[in-house]
């Protein structure tokens, strides 16, 4: 679950990645979205910050893998950002997805509803949307294919280098 | 070394397309002393170019001009314009094919009198028997080095395989074991033997698995006899007025448009392309497309019916590590229609990637039920279901009728519908390999929906009578006698097995015909 505290003014981005234990997983602050726990902040150009705190939300509840850290998905949503400057139809397109999702949602946004489950319930109700199948659609290559989730899944990825599992376990298996 | 051929040399013979068809038929004529050119659409890549990635591999290698699909199959909803995985790089397909090399059985030759007639399939005997086939086999066999033949060792067994034969022991299935595979389990023929690196589909960085990039391409070059022009995408096979073909027009590596003369044409661009490139030379003479009096040009497009079951357990397996395909169970490829349909099918061990898991395990699937799938990725085993499907007129590919490529060339239309015999066999093999898993203690299993197709078939096929087919026993056309077809399109039907030992062994044959022919001046 991840819960966003807006920053207030004048709140910068150092002191807001000092604060560490404030128990925020996901900052606002200017033009960026920051995870002061984690030490990492996603400078978005063309959306709005708080798209793209949402845009992360969404990517975990669409491809849900608890052991992977929100700066994935923060990745693997960022080409959005990089698409909507390039393209205005498309900013429009995320944009409005988002307002439309926060409408669905209910007073306090797609962010303020606290259980996966209520939030899939809205995600539903849109996922036969361009802007929905957009978003997942990135994400299959956007999230699966960093190098740096695929040993949370043990996936070994290249093996040539290592000279392949010929010496390495390809036939290690014990239990049968 | 390599020759080089003027495009006016009009006593060569154009192959296009250099996979397991075009690169062996290219081969095996070179090493006669024939001169010959292979156009190839791709560009050259070797072996140390090759990358243990699958989405770096797949924009490496894959052929991804855009084409359209159409028909009830989950392919044309879920990869609307990717109909196929397949290669377009020199060396084609066999860069990505996994190795599996099996001899069709006899009945398979003879579908319309084993089978009957099956309402809504257009199936056929071949003009040629197992026995004919045979001694093409074993040279196919012994180029490839295929392991379980020549008294080459079969490979070690991998994690993945060990439990596919745990369930296959479990389940009293009998032939279980790690396949005849074109992939090196010694050294051999100055090639490495396989490292179990697992990267089998995104080309073999070791050579160890046969592939005519790095076998027959260099054989037939050292010859002098051979030319292989990479990034070269035919267009239109041309004629003259007896109804001769006479050369081929190809966009080079610049776009810019060539004619290569020729004596004799060999088509081997794959079950999409060739009949695309048969169909885009109509001509006034021709004015339904090339080699088509017969109509059947593009008809009878066949994909093996396929599918996969990959389970979880609640141990690590690993399945990744180690050949992709070093594992199969035969006990279902026999006929027996008291199953519920005709034909028969292979089950062989497969895994996927991470990345190409997310992208083929559910297509469009999401949330949780997918997602811990996933979770347990190297807790997973994985199988694929190869079986035999039915040709139908209404399965073809067709010219699109206003959408066109880079060239101006009209792109390709596959249309597919299963047939009920199709479905009832994935059925079954869903049902049996969910449980042999099962047996093995799975505790959740995924009757995962075929992929893009590998095995692309039958779409200018071989007949005994003119009026049936496109091309003879040889893969000769009909209509035009200096004409051949050389790929997996000119099946007449698909069989169980997987095709690349049949089309090298069929290119075998026809070299030996095509060079006797024009010894006797006769082409």
């Amino acid at each position: 679950m991840v819960t966003i505290y807006d920053a207030k003014p004048g709140f910068s981005r150092r002191e807001l990645l000092k604060r560490g234990g404030i128990g925020a997983l996901l900052v606002i602050s200017g033009s960026a979205v920051i995870s002061p726990e984690h030490a990492w902040g996603l400078e978005t150009s063309a959306l709005k910050p708080e798209t793209m705190a949402t845009l992360i939300q969404m990517a975990r509840d669409i491809y849900p893998h608890d052991q992977v850290p929100d700066k994935y998905y923060a990745i693997a949503v960022k080409g959005h950002d990089e698409q909507a400057g390039k393209d205005a139809a498309y900013k429009a397109m995320l944009e409005d997805g988002i307002a439309d999702l926060d409408k669905k949602s209910g007073d306090g946004g797609y962010r303020g509803l606290g259980w996966e489950d209520q939030r899939v319930g809205v995600l539903k109700q849109i996922e036969a949307t361009p802007f929905f199948q957009a978003i997942r659609g990135g994400l299959v290559v956007g999230l699966y294919n960093q190098k740096e989730v695929w040993p949370i899944f043990g996936y070994e990825g290249e093996s040539y280098s290592k000279g392949g599992y010929i010496a390495r376990g390809f036939d290690d298996i014990e239990w049968l | 070394m390599a020759a080089s051929f003027d495009l006016n040399n009009d006593g060569v013979v154009v192959i296009i397309g250099s996979g397991a068809g075009g690169g062996t038929l290219g081969n095996e004529l070179a090493q006669k002393g024939v001169d010959v050119v292979i156009l190839e659409a791709g560009a050259r890549h070797e072996y140390e170019d090759f990358v243990n990635d699958e989405w770096g591999s797949f924009a490496q290698l894959a052929w991804t001009d855009k084409r359209t699909t159409s028909g009830d199959w989950r392919v044309a909803k879920d990869f609307p314009n990717l109909p196929a995985w397949i290669v377009k790089s020199v060396g084609g397909s066999t860069t990505h094919w996994a190795g599996a090399s099996l001899r069709f059985q006899e009945h398979e030759f003879k579908t319309l009198s084993t089978y009957g007639k099956l309402e809504g399939a257009n199936l056929l005997d071949w003009p040629i028997t197992l026995a004919e086939m045979e001694p093409y086999y074993a040279k196919a066999e012994a180029k490839m080095g295929v392991t379980g033949t020549n008294d080459w060792p079969r490979l070690p067994g991998n994690n993945n395989f060990k439990v596919l034969k745990a369930g296959a022991d479990k389940l009293g299935y009998k032939e279980c074991h790690t396949g005849n595979m074109a992939i090196n389990s010694v050294d051999r023929d100055d090639r490495n033997s396989c490292q179990q690196t697992g990267f089998c589909f995104q080309g073999c960085k070791w050579g160890a698995k046969w592939s005519t990039l790095y076998t027959e391409i260099p054989k037939g070059e050292a010859t002098g006899h051979l030319e292989v022009r990479p990034n070269a995408m035919a267009i239109k096979i041309n004629h003259d007025a007896s109804g001769k073909v006479t050369g081929v027009v190809y966009a080079d590596k610049d776009g810019k448009l060539q004619e290569q003369k020729a004596r004799i044409v060999a088509v081997a661009g794959n079950s999409i392309e060739s009949p695309r490139l048969l169909l885009n030379s109509a001509s006034g003479k021709f004015p339904d497309g090339l080699a088509n009096s017969s109509g059947q040009v593009g008809k009878n497009y066949m994909r093996h019916t396929t599918g996969s079951v990959y389970a979880i357990f609640d141990r690590p397996v690993h399945m990744y590590r180690g050949t992709t395909m070093a594992g199969i169970i035969r006990d279902e490829a026999r006929h027996d229609p008291s199953r519920g349909f005709v034909g028969g099918y292979e089950f062989e061990t497969l895994s996927l990637g991470l990345p190409f898991m997310a992208a083929f395990l559910d297509p469009g699937a999401w949330g949780r039920s997918f997602t811990t799938a996933l979770d347990h990725y190297d807790h997973m085993a994985g199988l694929w279901i190869v079986g035999e499907d039915m040709p139908r007129a209404e399965n073809r590919i067709t010219l699109h009728a206003d959408e066109k490529d880079a060239h101006g060339m009209p792109i390709a239309d596959v249309h597919f519908d299963d047939h009920p015999n199709d479905t009832a066999m994935r059925n079954h093999a869903y049902k049996q390999a969910t449980a042999l898993y099962d047996a093995v203690g799975a505790t959740r299993t995924f009757p995962t929906p075929p992929y893009p197709s590998t095995h692309n078939l039958g779409t200018n096929r071989m007949s005994e009578k003119a009026e049936d087919g496109v091309v003879n026993k040889h893969g000769q056309a009909h209509d035009i006698k200096n004409l051949f077809v050389s790929d997996g399109s000119q099946f007449t039907t698909g069989a169980a097995e997987n095709p690349t030992l049949t089309i090298v062994s069929l290119a075998i044959r026809q070299a030996d015909y095509i060079a006797a022919q024009m010894s006797a001046k006769t082409i």
